[in-house]
């Protein structure tokens, strides 16, 4: 309720989107509705084969052919924006250019003259915390390094809305703390407008403003939840008792779409067993 | 501190740090002793293999009488001509193939075919075509150079990780931008074991053909040593081949180190 009052950076309004064709119709994502308001940080949470990564795709515009509308302003997105800023899942920086370079990429795309991609690179390495790594290649990172690169390369076309994709899903859960302490450090000092996919929920409540609750297949908003819990926030958060009653409160609506995923998965696995 | 630094630059850790170029060239020094050994006590026929001693005696006449170092430059010129022409025209081939899924489908077997095919028995072929000349070697390395790097390349290319193209995508690239930042560096150490595996085969073709029509630089020397019956001296010649094996091939890490520092 309270994204009433604040200005909306994008509104997801009535998305569907179906794979496949006749009888063999799949709908991932089932008439998905919410907004995110300048500067708020959502989460979009659901168990595997929810559609999340569906809605990631279709907000990025990677997936133009879908029903209802991601509005940005006056637009409807179909194509990449460049208001959102994407960071994938997967490993995604380029191994053959060293970190300033890759964090430099999008500004040399856009043919801004080296001295100054270079100062504006500098200032989002300093940021992501590897000041000391600008000459490193990725394959002499670690793949929590390597993902702060990335966004590092997102941030500095400084897009109006970050929307990530589980960037943490591969790190081990120390690092994935320590680094959800860098993302917050960051989305506050830039007032970042942040959308963030994923399956895990300490991470969720760690991060989020809201939490969009989805539903198994086919993916549909179950429930949206506030965190109020307060700012500036570390990973300290984790050992209080409110982040526990939210992590709680979410596991309840999540706990039966993931069994039913769950389920779904071992039927699909017998189904296959009985045919191999 | 100084004793150190004297620890650190002694002979333990001179052995370390050269330990392969060592080893390699010991085990060269032991076999060469081997076959010396078995030459001199009768167990190899000096007609079939010459004493390694023999073959470095030859050295100095296949350099004085020979010419070696003119021959070593024509086969060298030849196999330069072959190779870059192979590169310049494989590449653009691949990039085509990978671009157009029908004419991939429709040629690469072929092409595989090609790569695998004999293509020096087919020198009187590309003799009446270009005549006893150093065109007829060149085109024929040309060709047996070619489709490895064909090959290679539609592999690279395919292989790019799906996840990098997104983020090109992500950042609007336009299609020649997601080709020559994206796709063409991804494919990169793919195409250079092509080009790799090219180069063998453009150098055998080369010394291969000058050896048949008995024209040019090392092969035609090999052809001449061998019907003299001087095995040493073409065993000596057989050396300066690999040697222009191995520059080739240290070029071609050079090329590739300054292509991709981060290997």
């Amino acid at each position: 309720m309270e994204d009433i009052c604040l200005q909306p950076a994008m509104v997801v309004d009535d998305v569907v989107k179906r794979f496949g064709r006749d009888e063999q119709v799949i709908t991932a994502v089932d008439h998905v509705s919410f907004n995110v308001a300048q500067g708020e940080f959502v989460s979009v949470i659901g168990p595997s084969g929810c559609g999340k990564s569906t809605l990631f795709n279709i907000i990025g515009g990677l997936l133009g052919d879908y029903e209802g509308s991601v509005m940005i302003g006056d637009e409807r997105i179909s194509a990449p924006h460049p208001a959102v800023g994407m960071v994938f899942q997967e490993e995604s920086t380029f191994p053959w250019r060293n970190v300033i370079d890759n964090v430099a990429f999008p500004l040399e795309l856009q043919g801004v003259a080296k001295s100054e991609r270079m100062d504006r690179a500098h200032h989002f390495i300093d940021m992501v915390g590897l000041a000391s790594f600008e000459k490193s290649f990725p394959s002499q990172l670690s793949g929590g390094m390597r993902q702060r690169v990335s966004i590092a390369r997102t941030l500095i076309s400084q897009p109006k809305i970050l929307l990530m994709d589980e960037p943490f899903a591969a790190l081990d859960e120390q690092t994935r703390l320590l680094l959800g302490d860098k993302i917050t450090q960051i989305q506050q000092a830039l007032n970042q407008t942040t959308l963030l996919i994923t399956h895990n929920l300490t991470e969720a409540v760690q991060l989020s403003d809201r939490i969009v609750v989805m539903t198994y297949r086919p993916g549909k908003v179950k429930r949206i939840v506030d965190i109020k819990l307060p700012r500036p926030r570390t990973s300290d958060v984790v050992g209080s008792d409110a982040f526990g009653h939210y992590v709680a409160e979410i596991w309840n609506d999540l706990r039966e779409e993931a069994s039913r995923g769950m389920a779904d998965s071992e039927s699909a696995a017998a189904r296959r067993g009985a045919h191999g | 501190m100084a004793e150190t630094l004297a620890k650190k630059s002694g002979p333990r850790s001179l052995f370390f740090r050269y330990g392969p170029e060592i080893a390699g060239l010991a085990s060269l020094v032991v076999a060469a002793l081997v076959f010396e050994l078995l030459v001199r006590i009768g167990v190899i026929n000096r007609f079939v293999i010459p004493p390694p001693s023999d073959v470095i005696m030859a050295f100095e006449r296949v350099v004085v009488e020979e010419d070696i170092l003119g021959r070593t430059g024509a086969t060298v010129f030849e196999m330069i001509v072959a190779a870059l022409a192979a590169v310049l025209v494989g590449v653009p081939i691949g990039a085509a193939l990978h671009h157009s899924p029908l004419w991939r489908r429709a040629l690469e077997d072929w092409v595989g075919a090609m790569a695998a095919a004999p293509i020096v028995l087919a020198f009187p072929l590309f003799l009446v075509l270009f005549g006893r000349s150093p065109k007829t070697i060149i085109v024929m390395a040309f060709f047996h150079g070619l489709a490895p790097i064909i090959l290679k390349t539609i592999e690279g290319l395919s292989g790019t990780r799906k996840v990098l193209i997104n983020v090109g995508r992500s950042l609007n690239m336009t299609s020649s931008q997601l080709f020559w930042k994206i796709l063409f560096p991804s494919a990169l150490p793919v195409i250079f074991t092509g080009i790799r595996l090219s180069w063998t085969f453009v150098l055998i073709t080369v010394v291969g053909v000058e050896y048949l029509i008995n024209l040019g630089g090392l092969g035609q020397l090999i052809n001449e040593l061998a019907e003299r019956y001087d095995l040493p001296g073409t065993y000596a010649v057989i050396f300066f081949v690999i040697l222009v094996s191995v520059f080739f091939f240290v070029l071609l890490e050079r090329v590739e180190l300054w292509l991709r520092p981060a290997r």
